[in-house]
């Protein structure tokens, strides 16, 4: 799984996002770290926030491709 | 009594539970170790449940929360979250203002570290 496949999918899922960040921590396609920051978060509490990151990578988590999976979101007014 | 039914029980009736991989004493791995040692610098009491002995628990757990990683945290019954969250809000320290809104604010005195083994 490539960072670039991730971002796609999180670019679908926050079409509003004003920052959009992903990296791949080791190099090996399955420990990555997201940082989403979108007006569509706001008002969220963290774990919903959270949420809607897994639903928008729910294949690749399902499927294993994601072994570890580092979140960081803030939703903007 | 099912995983299901020993999970919810240990939700309901404890005031802080980590599901973790490996025990506070052999944390087996990095993310659960973040998430315990968030809870302790908070002065959080924390009943850990080993998810590791039966893939089943892991299955059962994610049933009930809705959440697809490990670790998680509950307070009071409710999810706070996973790794990233904890640390977050022990940061920040909203984890501190809500323990002490829902353990009321000598939580600390009565700190614990319990270990619950599902069967």
């Amino acid at each position: 799984m490539s960072a670039d496949r991730l971002t796609a999918l999180l670019e679908r899922a926050f079409p509003d996002a004003t920052e959009l960040q992903v990296v791949d921590r080791t190099g090996g396609g399955d420990h990555f770290q997201v940082v989403v920051t979108s007006a569509s978060l706001h008002g969220l509490s963290l774990v919903e926030q959270h949420r809607r990151v897994y639903e928008a990578l729910s294949e690749p988590l399902a499927d294993g491709t994601i072994h570890e999976l580092r979140i960081k979101t803030k939703g903007t007014t | 009594m099912s995983y299901s039914e020993q999970i919810r029980e240990v939700i309901d009736g404890s005031d802080v539970v980590l599901f973790m991989k490996g025990t506070p004493s052999f944390v087996m791995c990095g993310n659960s170790d973040r998430a315990l040692q968030a809870l302790r610098r908070a002065g959080a009491p924390v009943t850990a449940v080993d998810i590791l002995p039966d893939p089943q628990i892991r299955q059962s757990l994610t049933e009930i929360s809705g959440w697809p990683t490990i670790p998680q945290v509950f307070v009071k019954g409710e999810l706070v979250g996973g790794a990233d969250i904890v640390e977050e809000l022990e940061q920040s320290g909203e984890l501190a203002t809500t323990l002490r809104d829902r353990l009321g604010h000598d939580y600390e005195a009565s700190r614990t570290e319990t270990t619950v083994a599902l069967s």
